[in-house]
């Protein structure tokens, strides 16, 4: 087992084109998963059973099943019922499905933990119920939502090696091809396991300042 | 139609690959997060150092990269594994590391006057450790230890990317040689469901079965 600087340094320009696809992926699939994440929220809160119930079932089955398989179902079966999608806007839905059932999680606890007499005072202040969400019980309930939003993305961002089943060449996909390529497997998968671990070293950081910024809940 | 009922077979060979890979990972598991969650809460510095590099490490770079490091890279240090093994290898050590957090705060969430009463009963470290503390934070860990179950489960689809014959791989398989897409992934999706809410039940059955009798301890 032999390290090969002047090898790293050849291949550093591939790996950092693949460094940006991943990280355009994981911002895009975070939008994608925080939108999809409210509207699964607020559809299980609904009124009509019907709705409150299927997606509870449906979130339910997406959290039980393997991002991989579900990626392959995007990409493979939807072409078949003409819906034709890059591999990148493929692996950005599945992302954004997948780890939005996890955050309809936390957007439920964050709900929940609105006190009850925040919504008896909109109703008592005649506000619509448009209004109560947007002005009064989304602004609390947000703020102390964020650290835990905020640890699924990185777990999102650890997850997008997947997305070079499908064809997309990120990070993971170019260091394949590299490896291929010259067949050396050493630099290429240790670089590639080094960028992620410093990576969520540096979120952890992050997450400790946004727990200190956000997580608490006044009272 | 008959044709149906062979390729059904090879999925459910598959199927019985993702269950084995499933069984022997938490096994492994189960080992490394009881080793690494009490060198967590050790008094000797070293212990406490290990268990925290190996947590963050294995927590810090994401299982398909370990998966690929285990598979392609060992290789060359002289150490050649079997995709199976290097599946168990790397699920177990990536899932043992996020459950060794659980088993670290079970044991700290444990009251303060039961460390008291084993010192009072004359018990040692570990006799006290095993008898009164384990016992009770057993309880604590089952409920998460079920959900890392399922992510292990989940997490074997990436095997199936190092050629080993998972449910995955046979439905990649079913697709190129019958062009069919919808039944061979909606159907592996199915399995996987199936097999989460086994492991779900399978917990909160265990977990009825060990607070019999714990009643009256706990809170």
């Amino acid at each position: 087992m032999d390290w090969d600087w002047n090898f790293v340094w050849e291949i550093m320009p591939t790996l950092i084109q693949g460094v940006k696809i991943t990280i355009l992926a994981t911002i895009l699939g975070s939008i994608l998963a925080a939108i999809v994440g409210l509207g699964i929220a607020l559809a299980r809160r609904s009124e009509n059973r019907i709705v409150a119930r299927s997606v509870g079932w449906f979130a339910e089955f997406i959290r039980g099943t393997p991002l991989l398989v579900q990626l392959y179902f995007i990409f493979y079966v939807l072409p078949d019922i003409g819906i034709l999608l890059p591999p990148l806007v493929a692996g950005v839905i599945g992302l954004g499905l997948h780890y939005g059932t996890y955050t309809a999680e936390v957007y439920r606890a964050g709900i929940d933990n609105v006190p009850r007499g925040q919504w008896e005072a909109a109703k008592a202040c005649n506000l619509s119920g448009r209004h109560t969400w947007t002005h009064i019980i989304l602004p609390q309930a947000i703020p102390p939502m964020i650290p835990a939003l905020a640890n699924y993305f990185i777990a999102m961002f650890k997850e997008t090696p997947l997305l070079s089943a499908i064809t997309v060449l990120e990070l993971m996909n170019q260091a394949k091809s590299v490896a291929n390529t010259y067949y050396r497997y050493i630099e290429p998968m240790t670089l590639v396991g080094a960028f992620f671990l410093v990576i969520s070293l540096c979120s952890v950081v992050l997450l400790r300042w946004l727990e200190h910024r956000y997580g608490r809940i006044e009272r | 139609m008959t044709q149906w009922s062979g390729y059904l077979g090879l999925i459910l060979q598959g199927a019985l690959v993702t269950i084995e890979l499933t069984l022997m990972g938490s096994v492994l598991a189960l080992i490394m997060a009881f080793l690494a969650g009490m060198g967590r809460v050790s008094r000797f510095f070293i212990l406490r150092a290990i268990a925290t590099a190996y947590i963050e490490f294995f927590r810090g770079t994401s299982i398909f990269v370990q998966l690929f490091w285990a598979y392609f890279v060992l290789p060359f240090a002289g150490l050649s594994l079997t995709p199976l093994q290097a599946g168990v290898l790397a699920l177990g050590l990536n899932v043992g590391a996020y459950a060794a957090e659980v088993v670290r705060g079970a044991i700290l969430s444990v009251g303060r006057e039961q460390y008291e009463a084993c010192t009072a009963l004359n018990l040692g470290r570990w006799q006290g450790m095993r008898h009164v503390i384990l016992p009770q934070a057993l309880l604590v860990m089952l409920p998460t230890f079920g959900n890392n179950a399922i992510e292990l489960l989940k997490a074997t689809s990436v095997v199936s990317l190092i050629s080993l014959a998972d449910l995955t791989f046979q439905a990649q398989v079913v697709r190129s040689q019958t062009g069919s897409t919808l039944m061979p992934f909606l159907s592996v999706l199915i399995i996987y469901f199936a097999l989460a809410l086994i492991i779900s039940w399978g917990v909160r059955t265990l977990e009825r079965r060990m607070a019999r009798g714990l009643d009256g301890v706990r809170v």
